[in-house]
């Protein structure tokens, strides 16, 4: 394995780490990709629901794994938790090359103009550092657009009337709709609600050589058998490769950033895979290891000139973590709904994700992916029985029966919902570990009672016999959709990096990952990360072509 | 009734869960009784077959122990459920000294409304004792119910929802043959 000196290191091969990787491989840098995890085949754990990316009880089938990694939970009394990846505590995306990208549900979202600049849409929220991005959506749009053809998207934007305006149709053709789409959109419709097929990254049509979707019912959580789903892992990461110009060094984690005597970044520190530590100088250093995962990084990176890490001087490193409160309602019907056309989620509305009397910002409402056996066993309306035999009944019986009308809400973001690095805890390789605490902004329950209560009144609509809303509470938000840790803008005292995503004060050093979102929007995040991608990509390997070496 | 072969198994857990010994060790040993178990004794077993018909029932469909429940605990208990090892010891023998102390017998010979009402009382957290303090009575009924919902209704390559039963219960064909399922409504 090289050690010699490259031009860049990116870390974290998922969503944005990928993009970045192609991008700077392309326009001819020298490149080392590290992934703390490895390349995982679909058969590894095949369509195992007990260990999958969605239902983790016995393991996290895309890493990471329960033996090396942990995690310091505060609880809201004050006290601590140790937890595991395959506790939902430990607020888990994936480890592996395509990270989240290889088991998503794959909607593949733009996010509206409005979700840039929501303290000039909706004004200061009390309690909530709720801000303008440094970039509008006009700047990240040929970004969206590299995103959704490099990678793939099948969709009809012409269906969503509420979308930001776009030069260019998606590359492959929507997914027809499933039995529960067609009976939601002529309800959808009726209502006068502007439904459409959800924008997906999986092939509708053969696209980029790999074959298109046979929709099977194991999709979200799962890898795809067939490569039909488009990930970092099967797109940009071997076109970054095939340059020649990227080294992809898996089951590498890093520990920290090198910092020499005058304060500059010189590279990396790393375990390699036989657990030993290396080093690896570059003259940029990329992190994209997801918005739980950069903060450590940086935190843990100090030195004389970065007492409190890299990037860290006025305390924003890890602050305003936000994910998506999840939030609908089910409904029961008297007849089948179910045909078993996966992923099962493919039809929404935009309707609701903006300009909602007296709430700020809102979300998108979409059928949901089909839920397998067990995940439907903790389904059930309020008040029944939890397990016996009207449990056995009601499984067989609504399995078919139930349809779910479900959204990400755009939340809040809160100075105190963060990532710190615990001063005791360490991971299997020595490095002290993520320590997660705060809780949501009390503005997000509103949102959830909203978009919820929609959902409800869509699902009466279309003739359920009974109907139950779900929001989810005010505990620390992140998880699958974490982002926003390390928010871009161009006040160094309120900001980590520049519009560029380059921490400030440290001219070679970029995030490119959800860590970058100052909002993160009413849409599920992945598109926008890889956007970012681009968008950081773009900058370095045009100034970096401009003979700007970033001292 | 073996409850001494139950004790030198219990005793070897122990010791490969020091890091003494290995599972491996237990292949190999000469006991008493060979055991289709790993963690398990047979007393639990049964114990654990009975709680397991009782969250997932059997009607005209396998309940949970037929679907392979206790065997997918078993498993899990030696590897990915490690950590819940204790509990379990604790908690069975909990249920089994409850039992004998109220009702004079051990939970599988109780008859059915009383087995089912002993577990809505752990559910509810009713149970007395000193085993059951500090939330230990419906923690464990959590841990059971949700094993054995797993056990019913997760993969089959982990030893339970054998044959896919609760996969043809829902309607669920395995194989999935994208285009060629056959439902009948
Ligand atoms: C089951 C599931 C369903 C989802 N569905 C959707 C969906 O439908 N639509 C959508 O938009 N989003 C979805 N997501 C979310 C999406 O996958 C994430 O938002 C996205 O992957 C995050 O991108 P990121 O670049 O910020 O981080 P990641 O993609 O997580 O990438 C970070 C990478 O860095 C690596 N890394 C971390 N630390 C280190 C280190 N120290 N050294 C080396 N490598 C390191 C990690 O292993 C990982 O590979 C889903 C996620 C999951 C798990």
């Amino acid at each position: 394995m090289s050690k010699h000196h490259v031009q860049a290191v990116v870390i974290g091969a998922g969503a944005g780490g990928g993009v970045v990787a192609k991008e700077l491989s392309v326009a001819g840098l020298s490149v080392v990709l590290f992934e703390r995890g490895d390349w995982v085949p679909y058969d590894a754990h095949d369509h195992d629901e007990l260990i999958s990316q969605r239902t983790t009880v016995l393991g996290n089938a895309y890493g990471p794994d329960d033996e090396r990694y942990r995690r310091v939970v505060v609880n809201d009394d004050g006290s601590t938790s140790i937890v595991t990846p395959s506790d939902g505590a430990y607020n888990n995306v994936a480890a592996c090359v395509g990270s989240g990208t290889v088991s998503y549900g794959a909607m593949g979202w733009r996010f509206m103009a409005e979700d840039f600049r929501m303290k000039s849409v909706y004004g200061q929220v009390e309690g909530s550092t709720l801000e303008d991005w440094p970039i509008a959506y006009e700047d990240l749009e040929h970004c969206y657009e590299k995103a959704e053809w490099e990678i793939g998207v099948s969709g009809d934007a012409k269906l969503n009337p509420f979308a930001s305006p776009r030069k260019k149709e998606y590359p492959m053709p929507p997914f027809a709709y499933n039995n529960e789409a067609r009976m939601l959109e002529s309800t959808m419709k009726r209502m006068g609600l502007h439904p459409f097929p959800i924008p997906m990254l999986r092939n509708s049509v053969p696209y980029s050589g790999r074959p298109a979707c046979v929709r099977r019912r194991t999709c979200c959580g799962f890898g795809c058998p067939l490569n039909a789903k488009c990930g970092t892992h099967n797109t940009v990461i071997p076109a970054a490769l095939s340059t020649g110009n990227c080294e992809l060094r898996t089951n590498c984690v890093v520990s920290e950033l090198v910092i020499d005597g005058s304060g500059r970044i010189t590279g990396v520190a790393y375990f390699d895979q036989d657990n030993t530590k290396q080093l690896q100088s570059a003259d940029i250093v990329v992190i994209a290891a997801s918005a739980t995962e950069t903060p450590r990084l940086l935190l843990n990176s100090t030195s004389k000139q970065f007492p409190s890490g890299v990037g860290n001087r006025h305390d924003w490193v890890g602050r305003n973590l936000q994910g998506h409160a999840y939030t609908g309602a089910f409904g029961l019907f008297e007849e089948d709904m179910f045909d078993d056309v996966g992923p099962g989620a493919t039809i929404a509305v935009s309707d609701f994700s903006h300009h909602n009397p007296g709430i700020v910002g809102g979300g998108l409402l979409a059928n949901e992916f089909t839920r397998l056996p067990y995940l439907f066993s903790g389904i059930r309306p309020p008040g029944s029985p939890p397990w016996g035999k009207a449990h056995k009944e009601f499984q067989r019986r609504y399995f078919r029966r139930n349809v779910q009308v479900v959204g990400p809400i755009q939340e809040m973001p809160f100075f105190d919902s963060r990532v710190q690095v615990d001063p005791g805890v360490r991971d299997a390789w020595g490095i002290p570990v993520v320590r997660l605490s705060g809780h949501r902004h009390p503005k997000d329950a509103e949102g959830c009672d909203f978009l919820s209560r929609k959902a409800e009144t869509i699902l009466k609509e279309a003739g359920a016999f009974q109907t139950w809303r779900h929001g989810s509470g005010i505990g620390l938000s992140g998880g699958q959709h974490q982002a926003g840790t390390c928010r871009m803008g161009n006040d160094p005292l309120t900001s980590v990096t520049d519009r560029y995503g380059r921490v400030h004060d440290t001219p070679n050093v970029f995030v490119a990952d959800a860590s970058l979102h100052v909002t993160n929007g009413g849409f599920n995040p992945a598109l926008t990360i890889m956007a970012l991608g681009y968008w950081v990509g773009e900058y370095i390997s045009s100034q970096w072509q401009h003979g700007n070496r970033f001292t | 009734m073996d409850d001494k072969a139950g004790l030198t198994r219990r005793e070897f857990m122990k010791l490969a869960a020091a890091g003494t010994g290995s599972l491996t060790l237990l292949a190999g040993c000469a006991g008493p009784k060979e055991s289709r178990w790993v963690f398990l004794t047979e007393d639990d077993a049964l114990l654990l077959g009975s709680i397991a018909d009782q969250i997932v029932p059997p009607d005209e469909w396998p309940g949970g122990r037929e679907a392979g429940v206790v065997t997918f605990i078993d498993r899990q208990l030696a590897g990915p459920y490690s950590r819940f090892q204790a509990d379990y010891r604790k908690g069975l023998d909990a249920v089994t000294g409850t039992c004998l102390k109220i009702h004079g017998k051990r939970f599988e010979n109780l008859p059915w409304e009383q087995q089912l009402s002993f577990l809505k009382d752990m559910e509810a957290g009713k149970l007395a004792g000193d085993a059951w303090k500090d939330g230990f009575c419906s923690r464990f009924f959590e841990l059971l119910r949700n094993h054995s919902m797993q056990g019913f209704y997760g993969s089959p390559r982990h030893g339970g929802n054998r044959n896919y039963v609760s996969y043809k219960m829902m309607g669920l064909d395995y194989p999935q043959i994208v285009g060629q399922n056959r439902y009948r409504s």
